[in-house]
């Protein structure tokens, strides 16, 4: 079986411009639909992950949460909740994506991944700026150094939002294929949360439980963030080449996944 | 020129696939206006989203060396939770065109007034099918692919929708689907028939018309 459409005299750079566009009008359409234009309107995209981390971190303050590290212990909710935020919420936001945006696709250059694609950009500004300001905020008030290795933090941070683009496609691809997807999404996103290394150093576990936590991938990408973010403080464990590899896994499936999806959806 | 090539179409459904378009050819010359007639769930609009691009075909070839609109219908295409003028500015930054200086036209042609401005899932279908419209006709194409247009709406509009599709933009090629044979009959030169599948071809529309009526006794 083959199945060709072709809109003939259209090159790559053409591809490219269109691409670009599409995104840009389906991000806009997603604020919009999101936030509206009543009070704070899209500041909204990184307020809403902003107040998650402060009452968590509030939370953990107020219980003394240190979760067996003498760190300090806002900087330590901060690093961890909004890691968690950075790759969670990607998934959530690309679950049962297509189908408020069906109508769209009656528009030949939106294509299904266009929708998923502005949905992990979204995710991704909001939560990279909450995390910012929130480190500036913290660093202002006195009760949080800067990161010893910056550019470790950056790079960590690049790792955990590509983990959660990956997951996201994938989970979200799969979605669109069976209903069960949504289902299992949520407890899986519940249980996975006290697990990702958010809350712990996987230096403060036993043996036994390192090698199991360790099969996350986000995992590695915490502890890398809190290794740049800490430095010498903590004994860090990651292997990034170990979560570069599932991440690509997570991403080429999930585009695979989504090659189908794209194949077979009909426009409402 | 548009050309499809043995366009197969299947769906899937709880009691096995099914075959909505059965080998289907069709070609359209740039300024052609071709009508494609079918009953209700013949396979018209599956047709116009695979020639629009919207759909793709189970097997097959769609070819496009022209501009082609996406499939302008009175429903769809639309976001239910935004005003009429961000859908607007919606379709306008997909297509790259401004939507800054559409919107006199828009506000003119949809007659709309404050409602623009309002959710579209407030308005009544009425207002749903001008503002559809009025947009269908902001970005230009070579050609038209148009649903079930004349679904909706008064006779005063229905004058103002004829007058921008047929008379401004009378050198276009234009695929219209319908179930009525009369409106078929009014604006193409030459018309296929959708029946079982298959894509019956006439070169007049008057060839088509009878045929149509034919089948439509036998099933009857």
């Amino acid at each position: 079986m083959s199945a060709n459409d072709e809109s003939v005299g259209v090159s790559l750079a053409d591809s490219w411009r269109i691409e670009r566009r599409v995104i840009w009008a389906l991000m806009l359409r997603e604020i919009l639909t999101r936030y509206g234009r009543h009070n704070i309107g899209f500041l909204w995209l990184f307020v809403e992950p902003m107040l998650f981390t402060l009452m968590v971190t509030a939370l953990w303050t107020a219980t003394k949460a240190v979760h067996g590290s003498n760190l300090p212990i806002v900087a330590f909710a901060v690093t961890g909740y909004s890691s968690v935020l950075l790759w969670r919420n990607m998934p959530s936001r690309c679950v049962k994506a297509l189908e408020p945006n069906l109508s769209l696709l009656y528009h030949r250059n939106v294509r299904p991944v266009d929708i998923f694609i502005s949905r992990l950009a979204l995710e991704a500004a909001g939560a990279t700026m909450s995390f910012a300001f929130l480190i500036l905020f913290f660093h202002f008030v006195g009760w949080l150094e800067y990161p010893e290795d910056f550019l470790q933090v950056v790079a960590a941070w690049g790792m955990l939002a590509w983990f959660g683009g990956g997951l996201a496609l994938f989970i979200g691809a799969l979605s669109e294929r069976s209903e069960t997807i949504e289902k299992l999404w949520h407890p899986a996103a519940y249980i996975l949360f006290p697990l990702s290394g958010a809350g712990f150093l996987v230096d403060a576990l036993p043996v036994e439980a390192q090698h199991f936590v360790l099969l996350l991938p986000m995992v590695h990408g915490v502890e890398f963030l809190r290794e740049g973010f800490f430095g010498s403080k903590i004994i860090a464990h990651y292997d990034i080449g170990y979560m570069a590899l599932l991440n690509t896994l997570l991403t080429v499936l999930g585009l695979a996944q989504l090659r189908v999806v794209s194949r077979t959806v009909v426009p409402e | 020129m548009i050309r499809l090539a043995n366009i197969n179409k299947l769906y899937p459904t709880r009691g096995g696939p099914v075959r909505i378009l059965n080998d289907v050819n069709l070609t359209v010359n740039p300024g052609e206006r071709v009508g494609i007639l079918g009953r209700n769930g013949a396979g018209k609009s599956t047709l116009i989203r695979l020639v629009s691009g919207a759909e793709l075909p189970s097997t097959g070839v769609v070819e496009r060396h022209m501009s082609v609109s996406w499939p302008l219908a009175f429903g769809g295409a639309f976001q239910g939770t935004l005003t009429g003028l961000d859908n607007l500015r919606f379709i306008c930054r997909i297509y790259g065109a401004d939507p800054e200086d559409k919107i006199p036209f828009i506000e003119d042609f949809s007659e709309l007034g404050i409602y623009l401005r309002e959710p579209v899932k407030s308005y009544s279908s009425g207002m749903r099918a001008r503002l559809a419209f009025a947009i269908s006709m902001v970005i230009e194409f070579d050609c038209f692919l148009i649903d079930e247009i004349i679904a909706v709406g008064d006779a005063r509009f229905h004058e103002k929708c004829s007058h921008e599709l047929f008379e401004k933009r009378g050198d276009r090629a234009m695929i219209i689907v319908s179930h009525d044979s009369g409106y078929i009959r009014e604006h193409c030169a030459r018309a296929g028939v959708l029946v079982a599948g298959q894509l019956h071809h006439f070169d007049n529309t008057e060839d088509a018309f009878t045929f149509y009526h034919e089948e439509a006794a036998l099933l009857a």
